[in-house]
């Protein structure tokens, strides 16, 4: 006999979120945040919950302030749908994750998990461009940080707090982003060659030199790998034959791509694995050939943000032993860089701790305390068992 | 009165010579950039290293004592005053460049290395982009505490977005590492959290900053406009025209009046208004847009344009802008610097409004800003010396902020709230986000001994988490009440 799942609730308006919070801690009733649905396994398993608590129906673009290039938006709205909205006045959030199952990543979920793409190498993670922040608390709540101004020093910066908080604060019900113009024309340089050495070395050159590419990405999968750079704005065509000079200087053999969307595409999907297992190493730049080098080793392709220091690797699929040890490999291999898994099958993430350790546990659990005292949002999914 | 057995448990840590207790010598140490406030620690020690900032911060936690830290003391909203009868933590020997990873573009320093020796550290190749006009002297403990900003902030970030490490001291004295040179550690992102907390959270010993390289190719511009609106209608098509530039900053004709008679950069006096527009980026790039900024300067009825030929007049240009605030002494004995923050599209109104303001008070207003970022620096001029026209001038400035505020922007893009803006949290806060402030506070520092006092309009308490209530000494005393 199967237990019944947690009741959905699909609150549409921040007062309807603030009641099922508070009637939820009021019942000691454990609260799952859900938004697409697309990263809803990442983090440890959580224990029985009472409530689903779904943003699918606080999904509206509030305001879209083109002159300020900031928007007030509901945690619900689909980053796609987003984008979509803001190409036509030329715009873009700069934030392209892996949007997962049918595009069905929401804002709110990717400022929650901190989760990036290809576009982190100019522009930053959630947390660079996050201006503003309402979050419903496990009392219920209702508490705004930052503003709606590209700038602003007032007050603590909670949008920060709750950027890659995973839900164990609270509920995100709104952000307000800072947008940037969509480059008006895009070049890639893709450098290929079979040395980890010489792909660490070209990406080094072309993150140091001056021609500042808006994405630095490597690929690597079966002894063969890509330093791609994109370049974009009104004229991207000289910087990128620049960077393809200092590639062929480490060794590489290069191409210009124009029409590189697709390209780019697939590099963002390289970061999930329906049945596979993630694993994302925060490294550092001058450690990417032995990264790699740790990656083949276990049997692992790996896309980076080369300039960041970023990887995230896919074991081969296996039986859970496998993808365990293969795990435990790797981290034994890249300490003291943080491991922490993202995608993995169910019967690995009740084996080991995806999060891998971490510093300052005892002063989180301070801070968990003090937002959500009766421990009801996301129990047990983070770090130290938060 | 501070205790005595504080002050010889301070000199034991610090030395005698490092433990300043004396009426005169505490007088340095009364106010920061912000001169009006003023209040004298009980006691000012200087430690030596970061393992005396970690005893001195126990010993304050020991004997329930206030206390501040202070890096060089340039911060314009009173953020670093002492507290009366507290201790002032003064960081100004840990000064040190722990660590300069150019290959990882990141940077280790102790607390009170000067902004301006980052980039020079790292340069020509690099540069550290958060740029205070103050960098000569503030220093990169006093820019984290307040998210310090600058001129390159439209592009660059802010100082939250540089920091990727610290080693801080909590107020019970415990010692706690957050991030590293490496991006994304598991867990809270209690950096993003720290930088900007003014002090409040705890006291930060050891930062690690992320320097990043510097560009192929800087165009610097300069507009002449009859009006301000003008200027701000080119900045407005500049950003439109999809145009990302490194600075976009306005000076008014008060200003460029004040800065002209110090660092004569050859702006022209009869102007209502200078729009400096910095590109970078590759050669091509920046050749590119030049000639769309030209176009939109043409098209907003520019009187004259300058193009920095050089490194050195590019230098030149930005002299004058940095040196707006300091040179406003030539125009007026005393001025109050504000720093609120409006949408940019809602420019020429608030300036309208502005403008109303100063006839109505009789007060000169003069303006700077980084127009980019909507971040004004209205300058309120007035004579000290005239009975109430202090008050009147933090009257006027304050409903200059209001105005920001009901426009959709910001109390404060740079200088922090610290004592002096913390009456308007409420015009931007409402009491539920407060309680939200609060609960971090309470997480980090529950018997509220860090830079008491500042931030949060009005003392409130922390209550226990878990356990039973027990009355905290500042409620016993009756000097607050729980909310």
């Amino acid at each position: 006999m199967s237990t019944p799942g947690p009741r959905r609730e699909t609150p549409s308006s921040f007062e309807e979120a603030s009641e099922t919070m508070r009637s939820a801690t009021a019942g000691r009733q454990s609260v799952r945040i859900r938004g697409g649905g697309t990263k809803l396994s990442w983090g440890r398993p959580s224990g029985p919950l009472g409530i689903e608590l779904c943003t699918e129906q606080l999904d509206q673009i509030v305001e879209h302030n083109e002159g300020d290039l900031t928007a007030v938006l509901q945690a619900g709205l689909p980053l796609a749908r987003l984008q979509e909205a803001l190409a036509e006045a030329d715009q873009m959030v700069a934030l392209d994750p892996p949007l997962g199952d049918g595009d069905g990543a929401t804002i709110g979920g990717v400022v929650a998990t901190g989760d990036t793409g290809p576009l982190r190498h100019r522009y930053g993670a959630p947390r660079d461009l996050i201006l503003g922040i309402t979050v419903v608390l496990s009392d219920g709540t209702i508490a705004r940080a930052g503003g709606k101004v590209i700038k602003n020093v007032a007050g603590y910066d909670l949008a920060k707090l709750f950027s890659g908080s995973f839900g164990t604060l609270g509920l995100i019900v709104g952000v307000v982003m800072r947008l940037h113009p969509r480059p008006s024309e895009t070049m890639t340089v893709v450098g290929a060659s079979n040395h980890p050495h010489a792909l660490g070395q070209a990406a080094s050159a072309v993150a140091h030199s001056p021609f500042g590419p808006t994405c630095l990405d490597l690929w690597w999968a079966e002894g063969q790998g890509d330093v791609l750079a994109r370049f974009g704005g009104a004229a991207p065509e000289a910087a990128a034959k620049e960077v393809a000079k200092l590639m062929e200087a480490a060794g590489l053999e290069t191409r210009l791509v124009a029409d590189d969307g697709a390209l780019w595409a697939r590099q963002r999907a390289r970061q999930r694995s329906p049945d596979g297992a993630v694993v994302r190493v925060s490294g550092l730049a001058t450690e990417l050939a032995s990264v790699v080098r740790s990656a083949a080793e276990v049997g692992a392709s790996l896309v980076g943000r080369a300039g960041l220091g970023l990887a995230w690797l896919t074991l081969a699929e296996g039986d859970s032993s496998e993808v365990v040890s293969g795990i435990e490999e790797l981290r034994r291999r890249l300490h003291p860089f943080p491991c922490v898994v993202l995608d993995v099958p169910q019967a690995v993430r009740e084996t080991l701790d995806v999060w891998g350790g971490a510093q300052a546990v005892s002063l989180m659990r301070r801070v968990k305390a003090r937002f959500d005292p009766h421990g009801v949002c996301n129990p047990g999914i983070f770090v130290g068992g938060i | 009165m501070i205790d005595a057995g504080l002050i010889e448990r301070l000199q034991t840590i610090s030395g005698h010579e490092h433990v300043l207790t004396d009426e005169h010598e505490l007088r340095t140490y009364e106010s920061d950039g912000l001169r009006h406030y003023r209040s004298p620690p009980g006691v000012a020690v200087l430690p030596g290293s970061a393992e005396e900032v970690r005893e001195i911060v126990r010993a304050c936690h020991d004997a329930k004592v206030p206390w501040v830290a202070r890096g060089a003391g340039t911060g314009l909203s009173g953020g670093a005053i002492p507290v009366e009868d507290g201790v002032l933590v003064v960081l100004t020997r840990l000064k040190r460049i722990l660590e300069v990873d150019l290959d990882n573009q990141r940077v280790v320093v102790e607390p009170c290395v000067t902004n301006a020796a980052i980039s020079k550290a790292v340069g020509p190749t690099h540069f550290y982009p958060p740029d205070p006009s103050s960098q000569v002297v503030s220093t990169i403990g006093g820019n984290v505490a307040e998210n310090a900003g600058g001129l390159h902030c439209f592009k660059y970030g802010f100082t939250t977005n540089y920091v990727t490490g610290l080693e801080i001291v909590l107020s019970d004295g415990e010692v706690v590492t957050l991030g590293g040179k490496e991006l994304d550690h598991p867990g809270f992102d209690l950096v993003g959290v720290f930088v900007g907390s003014e002090g409040t959270l705890g006291v930060a010993t050891k930062i690690t900053l992320r320097v990043i390289p510097q560009a192929e190719a800087h165009k610097t511009i300069v507009g002449y406009f009859d009006s301000i609106e003008r200027a701000g209608q080119a900045v407005t098509d500049v950003v439109g025209a999809g145009i990302v530039p490194s600075a976009i900053e306005i000076m008014d004709k008060l200003t460029i009046r004040a800065t002209e008679s110090w660092t004569h950069a050859g702006y022209p006096l009869d102007v209502g208004a200078a729009l400096i527009v910095e590109l970078d980026g590759s050669e091509a790039e920046c050749e590119a847009r030049l000639g769309d900024v030209m176009a939109i300067y043409e098209r907003n009825g520019t009187t004259g344009t300058r193009v920095a030929r050089d490194e050195d007049e590019r230098a030149l240009i930005w002299k004058a802008r940095k040196a707006a605030f300091a040179a406003m002494g030539y125009l007026s004995p005393y001025y109050y610097v504000q720093d609120s923050v409006i949408p940019r599209t809602r420019l020429a109104e608030v300036l309208e409004q502005v403008d109303d303001l100063s006839k109505e008070y009789g007060f000169k207003v003069a303006n700077v800003f980084h127009a980019g970022d909507g971040n004004l620096h209205p300058l309120v001029c007035f004579d000290a010396r005239n009975p109430g026209e202090l008050e009147r001038a933090e009257e006027l400035a304050g409903r200059i902020v209001v105005a920001c505020v009901e426009a959709g922007g910001s109390i404060t893009g740079e200088h922090g709230v610290g004592l002096d803006k913390k009456h308007l949290m409420t015009e931007m806060f409402s009491e539920q986000d407060l309680s939200a402030f609060q609960r971090l506070r309470c997480a980090f520092d529950p018997d509220q001994l860090a830079n008491p006092g500042k931030v949060m309009p009005a003392p409130r308490l922390c209550g226990e988490v878990p356990g039973p209530y027990r009355k905290h000494p500042l409620e016993q005393a009756g000097l607050v009440e729980r909310f």
